[in-house]
């Protein structure tokens, strides 16, 4: 009797707290049960996912056997070091259960190949009689009215899980209306070395500075710098060889080059390319023949880059090029050169836009001319050391967006020498305003007016302008 | 010599912590990494949260991150596309290639929205060809590379697979929570339209109910002209739209302009942890900041 009345009791006082605590326990429990639903929806929808993933695949899989394509089922699944090699076969040809972090194949992803046609041209009037004399670039304006400064077809991708594969394939029409094509760039690069190596061979343009080794659509200006076209060549300073980088272990950004190329031929200006006529700085230039590699083109350079603030970045770098050229037998060409690259791209940035970039080059040259006994048409001319020097800088601030005003000065000049006049050595300096309009990423407009003044030659003034559009893959754009 | 001694100490010294060295290239993908790494890892993100992520540049500190990076998390649907690849070219990382096992590719096993179906070209302005790439405004997404991010951490550093299955549960039960408390403070507002300069939340738009279908530029990437505003406002007005989202690197001042015409509030979003201020790293806030801000807006009297 008293255990049954104490159980009665202690029943009674459980009920009654129970109800007491019904309220927040029914709450809670909606609560919980609303999550278990939103759970259990989210694994149900997952499990729809799933399967029409799966029948998807299937159905892929019947339409290419019938097609006759041979597949493996296989997704392009994460290879674990090793794996690959010992797992060559697949064992089952069933797939293995999905799970979210298991790789899907989205689309038709197949880039073995990117491809891109880059078209540049520029219109515009000059007062200069010569206007190919007044624009040494070889992809500048060369006339009055319109000129088809560069189509560029670009192909590009990972040729296997080593290399890397590029061509730049120029075609140009001439002055006189011809179609001229050019291989201007056709190399592979490394993507596995170890001890942070990479190693680039072909023909490539050389790692001097900074303007150089970029294609004529990266400029900001319709033009070559005129140190560049006097220095490096109207075409820029590009031959077959081959050079190996090393990412420095610094804690910033630094890089040492080294490049080896050949020396003869138009795309090596300074050294041992024969030129038109026959003659450069008024001595004829001999086609001399490589006998060992102190005959070729050496091309050290170094780069190095900060980020100066959050949204200042700076890139330095020092280049020489070292070679033999074409005015004798035992004669060297050096060219030195500094290059300074600022860019200010602020923390809300959209599209790109606003930023200010700086880009300034100074290069120095040393050219040992042999002695020349003179002919009908060429006055005799001593041995003699033959020193150039000059630099371009300029300035781009992208005030809104699309839109990049940009002022580019030009200086270049020559110690005097036994060939006076000359006028691939006379000074003459530039200065160079233009506006860009990018109607979007893929096109651009440009304005640009050049005042030229120009030593024995006496002043100019040239007005273009330029039109870009590029079709096809848009190659993602080196710093 | 002993600048290179020194060197090559502070050399020893970075690898003798053993912390997964991880680059995410946008903050969203950051803060997931960090979530689930916790002090097991070092994360990097390289976009800034305030950024286009369409227009980062290609700085060549860059090329030393990624050189010395174990793991390399990218969302994949071409919103690195005019960035990542030079970089990871000159990177010589084998680890993080894109065949390596370091190299995360966050998209995958994400039902991706808007892949274009017919015939796609570029005067339709800059359409993604993979999809919108903006699927981590939706939390179940976040759930689907969370546990991705998990499985890969566990492969690569296997010594702590333990802890990074820990924080992901931690991770995925707080998801769980606060999606719920999330639909529940915007579930009100279902149906409701709002306005967006470009077309980043289809994601979100999809989970909450909240219709983010009127778009300040007229097609992807190109700028907005006076005619489309004008059209703008004129389905503002008809359609009673009272919100515009303005994100932290897209133009203020044309939202402003709309919102002045048609008596719209403008409301701070981000795509990116850190995107608005106090979210710095943490993808949850995010999206506590961005429903609290929303369904203050919707909730005001009509002005």
């Amino acid at each position: 009797m008293k255990l049954s009345k104490a159980l009665g009791w202690s029943s009674a006082l459980c009920l009654a707290a129970l109800s007491l605590q019904a309220q927040e326990t029914n709450e809670a429990e909606a609560i919980r049960r609303q999550l278990r639903e939103a759970n259990e929806a989210f694994q149900k929808a997952m499990e729809n996912y799933r399967s029409a993933t799966e029948s998807l695949n299937k159905r892929i899989e019947a339409v290419e056997k019938k097609q006759g394509i041979v597949v493996t089922s296989a997704p392009p699944v994460y290879v674990v070091e090793g794996a690959a090699r010992t797992n060559a076969a697949p064992t089952s040809l069933l797939p293995k259960p999905w799970s979210p972090s298991d790789p899907v194949r989205i689309g038709t992803q197949q880039s073995y190949i990117g491809i891109s046609l880059d078209a540049l041209m520029a219109a515009g009037y000059s007062t200069a009689k010569d206007i190919e004399a007044l624009e040494p670039g070889g992809h500048d304006p060369k006339q009055r009215g319109f000129t088809v400064q560069n189509l560029e077809l670009t192909l590009d991708g990972k040729v296997d899980p080593y290399f890397r594969g590029q061509a730049n394939i120029i075609l140009q029409i001439t002055p006189e209306g011809e179609t001229a094509i050019e291989v201007e760039e056709a190399f592979l690069e490394t993507m596995s070395l170890p001890w942070n190596l990479q190693v680039k061979a072909g023909q490539y343009f050389t790692e001097f500075g900074r303007l150089n080794p970029q294609h004529p659509h990266a400029w900001d200006f319709v033009d070559q710098p005129l140190v560049n076209g006097r220095f490096l060549g109207a075409d820029g300073l590009r031959n077959p060889g081959a050079r190996v980088s090393w990412l420095v272990p610094t804690p910033f950004y630094s890089e040492l080059f080294l490049g080896l190329q050949n020396s003869q031929g138009e795309t090596a200006f300074s050294f041992r390319d024969t030129h038109e006529d026959g003659f450069l700085f008024g001595r004829p230039a001999a086609d001399t023949r490589v006998k060992s590699f102190s005959d070729m083109i050496f091309a050290p350079r170094y780069a190095a880059s900060f980020d100066l603030a959050d949204g200042h970045t700076v890139v330095m770098g020092a280049s020489a090029v070292l070679g033999p050229n074409a005015s004798g037998k035992d004669n060297d060409t050096q060219i030195y050169g500094l290059d300074l690259f600022y860019k200010w791209k602020p923390h809300h940035q959209s599209k790109g836009f606003p930023f200010v970039t700086w880009q300034t080059e100074a290069m120095w040259r040393r050219y040992e001319a042999a002695a020349f006994a003179g002919d009908s048409d060429h006055p005799a001319l001593p041995s003699e050391t033959l020193r150039d020097w000059g630099i371009y800088s300029q300035l781009s601030y992208g005030f809104r967006r699309g839109w990049v005003g940009s002022l580019r000065g030009d200086y270049v000049t020559g110690r005097s020498a036994a060939l006076d006049p000359d006028p691939d050595r006379d000074t003459r300096w530039r200065i160079s305003p233009a506006l860009t309009y990018y109607p979007s990423e893929f096109s651009k407009i440009r304005l640009q007016y050049n005042y030229d003044d120009r030593d024995r030659i006496g002043v100019d003034h040239s007005i273009w302008i330029q039109f870009e559009f590029l079709l096809g893959a848009h190659s993602a754009h080196k710093f | 010599m002993k600048t290179l001694l020194s060197l090559l100490a502070l050399l020893t010294v970075v690898t003798a912590q053993a912390k997964l060295n991880v680059v995410a290239t946008t903050a969203d993908l950051g803060a997931l990494a960090r979530a689930i790494g916790g002090d097991k890892i070092a994360i990097t993100s390289m976009a800034r949260p305030t950024e286009d992520s369409h227009f980062v540049d290609a700085r060549p500190s860059f090329i030393r991150l990624l050189n010395q990076a174990d793991v390399l998390i990218e969302g994949g649907a071409e919103l690195e596309a005019g960035w990542l690849a030079p970089l990871l070219n000159n990177a010589r990382n084998p680890r993080i290639q894109s065949d390596a096992i370091g190299h995360i590719l966050a998209l995958q096993g994400i039902r991706l929205l808007e892949v274009p179906t017919g015939p796609l070209d570029r005067s339709q302005g800059d359409v993604h060809a993979r999809g919108n790439p903006h699927f981590l405004m939706d939390p179940a997404n976040a759930r689907i590379v969370a546990a991705h991010i998990a499985d890969s951490f566990c492969k690569i550093d296997a010594a702590s697979c333990e802890t990074y299955r820990a924080n992901l549960k931690q991770f995925t039960d707080a998801l769980d929570a606060r999606l719920l408390a999330w639909e529940k403070a915007l579930a009100p507002f279902r149906g409701q339209h709002a306005v967006s300069y470009h077309n980043s939340w289809p994601y979100f738009s999809d989970r909450f109910g909240i219709q983010v279908d009127v778009f300040l530029e007229p097609k992807p990437g190109i700028p907005p002209t006076p005619a489309h505003l004008a059209n703008v406002i004129k389905q503002m007005k008809e359609q009673k739209i009272r919100v515009i989202f303005v994100e932290p690197s897209l133009n203020r001042r044309t939202a402003e302009t709309v919102a002045r015409a048609t008596g719209a509030t403008l409301v701070d979003v981000s795509l990116f942890p850190g995107g608005i201020k106090g979210t710095e790293g943490d993808y949850l806030k995010l999206f506590d900041a961005i429903t609290d801000a929303l369904a203050r807006a919707l909730s005001a009297p009509a002005k």
